[in-house]
């Protein structure tokens, strides 16, 4: 194959930019054209769900720092609509088209919309994805609604409810599972998610959702029916339903894509209809759906800021060096801020079957939990204890036994592993997980 | 170590590195360590000082700081000497009276107290062609500031000096049971104690502006001290801010003084303070060596350390490591990227390292900037004998006047 002078990258985020900025520090000097359907030149999703949110940070001061320049043309507030393979062509929304030789894929998810339309169309009703969404959920809380109802309790729920906590505003969490965070990290470390929101003074309810919405004469959202019989009565609705990959323009395209992403190997190369990896198209980020060593033989979605980076430098590095690098050997990272506390987790917690508390006690709020599966460890979340995360990052990447033999400091006596208590594959109740 | 005589010939290069014959120049040892990952000592401890090794293990959580875990260390120096829950409360409850979040602020609005004070120490130099930049400036500034952050009446200073001194600088452990104290430093330790309970008593009730009033009439999220921990944890703040600072500025000035570029360096260019601090830090550190003791078996390098084992961190050596710093033997005073082992690292990182900072450099800056054509009268200086708070017990220097 020819050397690479015409690539174009489709989804002009955080993975999108990075690519963008690799190739060039590779030496790339052909052109790069960057497509984005956001009007908004790349900006920063984490602080809209924590920062912007509480009013620390506005909106607007979210643009990704710029690491290098790109000297590459920018089609942002525009679509790719489709994806022609045998052509190298990618036709956009606005009925033009470009043509390349090497192609990055890195459009990531949507959030999930409300399901029932005429609901979701209800004025008051939020969503959490985009800065223009973020902006919009700001707003409604400068506006001091008397209560707000936030559905779902994954990480960004838990985020969203934070934050009107500590804005003051009343706030209601409905949540399916036993508690929050439950998909992302079990019910053990999702217990003590649950006193944090209540300690908070968020009106929490778990194992229990949302059977209805319901509104005013001038269609604004008045408050909503649960499974359990109850109501609730809230003026903004925040819908924190977990994401869709973006992946409906690369239908019929002859590349692999579905619901689930768009499956690539460690290379970050996009399969093709017979399952052999392309030498022309890249994946990266939160739409990518890929072999992880920890994960076994299933694939894996990571919606992960460090992994859309990661994955983002091993795409550019093989797409100007074929074979040159892989993203195998990175150990999925991810933190959230709630409620005053720091969670911060390396490897799989989501692919554990035994989860343990390894040091500190969850009563103090202090604490590591340890995820085994298969008789080694595979992930670890840090409550407030970050400090300690390196070594089990260590640990994770040797494949130490579990439960583990080591002795630590701060080690509860007479801890014992427990079932996990994964309810299995739930689709996206978060931002976190497979 | 008694054991260690300068006649005894050494066998290992930690063997040397404690004969006070190689004070003045440890570091071609250093490089000897760093040959292999890790030295069994024939005392039975375990000596690591490549940077790598150093900087993961100071933060693995299978090391320990108990007295009755590390059989090497402990000093019983309150939180210094303690594993979490404990270590954390305690550091936490101390921390909140020194900077953020509870009381972000507090170091740099000292800015213009310390600076009045390194003013004062070198006006009182003007008039002499000879001065000892420790007994001068090195010494008496550190001691005075955490006096004075304390609460600690200056005048005082000779009194807590010699406990001081008793403690930290005393020539041997008690040989009958290592870890311990010998029966002199024991003693200075009980004065020292007695004498910081009798202040933290007058504070009770009648508060100052002072740390010690701020500690013991404070309650938090955790709660009141008890009195033993708050006699504890005063003596570990003026022991640590004592024996440490002091040998930043005298081997700051002492390394000025080798490769006088860098005196001008600093008189040209006193905005770069910051960073030439920091590498003083690598390049010359005030702490050697740290202490811990191994909780379960541990594998470093390939071999397996086992479980009660002592283990000596060289952080001064892994500050050193060329597989980590380029032109690692050569003070580079903008040098990148240096995450040098000086303040340690971890839990136990130095919970006083924004005020030794700021001290450093307003010390180092000052005395660039204002003595005279300082010449280094005796090479090497004399140094103390503790190997690990390393740094020269005088430091002469000729000037040929004082700068206002
Ligand atoms: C509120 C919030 C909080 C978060 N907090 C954390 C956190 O604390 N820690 C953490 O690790 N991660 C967090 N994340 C996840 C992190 O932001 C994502 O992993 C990261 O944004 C992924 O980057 P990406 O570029 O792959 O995808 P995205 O950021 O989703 O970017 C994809 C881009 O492609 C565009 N696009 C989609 N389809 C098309 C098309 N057909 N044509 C053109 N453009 C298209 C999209 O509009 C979007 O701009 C958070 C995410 C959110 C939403
Ligand atoms: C240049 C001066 C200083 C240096 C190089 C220094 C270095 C260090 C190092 C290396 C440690 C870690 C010890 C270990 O891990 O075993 C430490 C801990 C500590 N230092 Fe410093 N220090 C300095 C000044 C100070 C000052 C001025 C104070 C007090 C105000 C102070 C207070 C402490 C305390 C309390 C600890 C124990 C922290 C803990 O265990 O959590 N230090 N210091």
């Amino acid at each position: 194959m020819s050397a690479p002078c015409d690539v174009v990258i489709v989804g002009a985020s955080l993975a999108g930019l990075r690519a963008a900025e690799a190739l060039r520090e590779g030496g790339y000097a052909g052109r790069l054209t960057l497509v984005g359907d956001e009007p908004h030149a790349p900006y920063d999703r984490p602080p809209l769900s924590k920062q912007v949110l509480s009013g620390w940070v506005r909106p607007q001061e979210t643009f990704l720092p710029r690491l290098h320049p790109i000297a590459g043309a920018w089609r942002l507030g525009v679509a790719a609509s489709g994806l022609d393979t045998a052509a190298q062509r990618v036709d956009l929304a606005d009925g033009t088209a470009l043509d390349y030789d090497r192609l990055i894929i890195a459009t990531g998810t949507r959030a999930r919309p409300w399901p029932v339309e005429a609901e979701a169309g209800l004025g008051g009703m939020h969503l959490l994805r985009t800065l223009d969404h973020a902006a919009a959920l700001t707003a409604a809380l400068e506006a001091k609604p008397s209560r707000v109802l936030v559905v779902g309790a994954g990480f960004t729920g838990s985020e969203v409810a934070s934050a009107c906590r500590d804005r003051g505003i009343e706030v209601t969490v409905v949540e399916q599972g036993s508690t929050p965070l439950a998909a992302v990290l079990g019910p053990v470390v999702g217990g003590h998610a649950a006193i944090l929101q209540r300690r908070a003074g968020v009106d929490l309810r778990c194992g229990v959702s949302v059977t209805s919405l319901f509104g005013d004469v001038q269609g604004r959202v008045r408050g909503a029916r649960l499974s359990d019989g109850n109501v609730v009565e809230a003026d903004v609705v925040v819908a924190c339903l977990g994401a869709v990959r973006n992946t409906e323009w690369l239908a019929g395209s002859g590349v692999q894509a579905g619901p689930a992403g768009v499956p690539c190997d460690a290379a970050c190369r996009a399969l093709s209809a017979d399952g052999a990896p392309t030498d022309d198209i890249f994946v990266c980020g939160d739409v990518s759906h890929f072999h992880h060593p920890l994960a076994g033989e299933r694939r894996i979605a990571l919606e992960h800021w460090g992994n859309a980076i990661n994955q983002a430098r091993v795409a550019a590095a093989n797409l100007l060096r074929p074979g040159s690098a892989t993203n195998a050997t990175a150990l999925p990272a991810f933190w959230s801020m709630q409620f005053g506390a720091n969670f911060k987790s390396v490897g799989l917690p989501s692919h554990g079957e035994q989860v343990m508390i390894v040091q500190g006690a969850l009563e103090t709020g202090r604490f590591v939990a340890a995820y085994g599966r298969g008789g080694r460890i595979v992930g670890a979340i840090a409550v407030n204890q970050a400090q300690w995360l390196p070594f089990y990052e260590q640990q994770i990447l040797a494949g130490a036994a579990f439960p583990p033999d080591w002795r630590v400091v701060d080690q509860p006596q007479g801890a014992t592993p427990q079932p996990a208590g994964f309810p299995g594959a739930t689709p996206g109740a978060a931002y976190a997980g497979a | 170590m008694s054991e260690t005589l300068a006649s005894d010939r050494p066998q290992t290069p930690m063997q040397a590195i404690m004969d006070p014959a190689s004070r003045a120049d440890p570091y071609p040892l250093y490089e000897q360590l760093r040959e292999k990952p890790v030295w069994h000592e024939p005392d039975g401890s375990y000596v690591i000082s490549r940077y790598e090794d150093v900087a993961r293990l100071i933060r693995d959580p299978r090391l320990s700081v108990e007295p009755q875990n590390s059989p090497r260390g402990g000093q019983g120096l309150s939180f210094l000497n303690m594993d979490p829950p404990a270590h954390d409360r305690l550091r936490r409850m101390t921390m909140r009276h020194f900077g953020p979040p509870n009381d972000p602020g507090r170091v740099e609005a000292m800015t213009p107290a310390l600076e009045a004070m390194v003013t004062s120490l070198i006006d009182a130099v003007r008039g002499q062609d000879r001065i000892d930049v420790v007994a001068n400036v090195s010494y008496p500034f550190p001691v005075t500031v955490i006096a004075d952050l304390l609460g600690v009446p200056r005048e005082d200073e000779p009194r807590f000096h010699a406990w001081a001194e008793g403690i930290v600088q005393s020539q041997d452990r008690d040989p009958r049971e290592p870890g311990r104290r010998t029966e002199s430093a024991e003693k200075a330790f009980q004065e020292l104690a007695g004498y910081m309970f009798d202040l933290i008593s007058q504070r009770k009730g009648a508060p100052r502006d002072d740390m010690l009033s701020r500690l013991v009439n404070d309650d938090g999220p955790d709660g009141v001290m008890e009195p033993g921990e708050m006699i504890s944890v005063s003596v570990l703040l003026l022991l640590a801010g004592h024996e440490t600072t002091v040998n930043l500025i005298s081997n700051g000035m002492l390394t000025m003084l080798r490769q006088p570029h860098l005196l001008q360096l600093l008189k040209d260019n006193p905005a770069i303070a910051p960073g030439f601090v920091e590498e003083m830090l690598r390049y010359e550190p005030p702490v050697h060596f740290t202490f811990r003791g191994a909780l379960c078996d541990l594998d470093v390098g390939g071999e397996t350390i086992p479980k009660g084992s002592a283990l000596q961190l060289i952080l001064a050596s892994g500050s050193r490591d060329p597989r980590r710093f380029e032109r690692a033997d050569t003070f580079i005073a903008d040098r990148p990227n240096n995450q040098h082992l000086g303040f340690g690292s971890g839990i136990h990182a130095c919970f006083g390292a924004p005020l030794a900072r700021l001290e450093g450099q307003i010390a180092l800056k000052e005395m660039a900037r204002r003595l005279v054509n300082p010449r280094l009268l005796q090479d090497p200086p004399p140094y103390r004998f503790n190997p690990t708070l390393r740094g020269p017990r005088a430091l002469p220097v000729a000037i040929d006047g004082v700068l206002p």
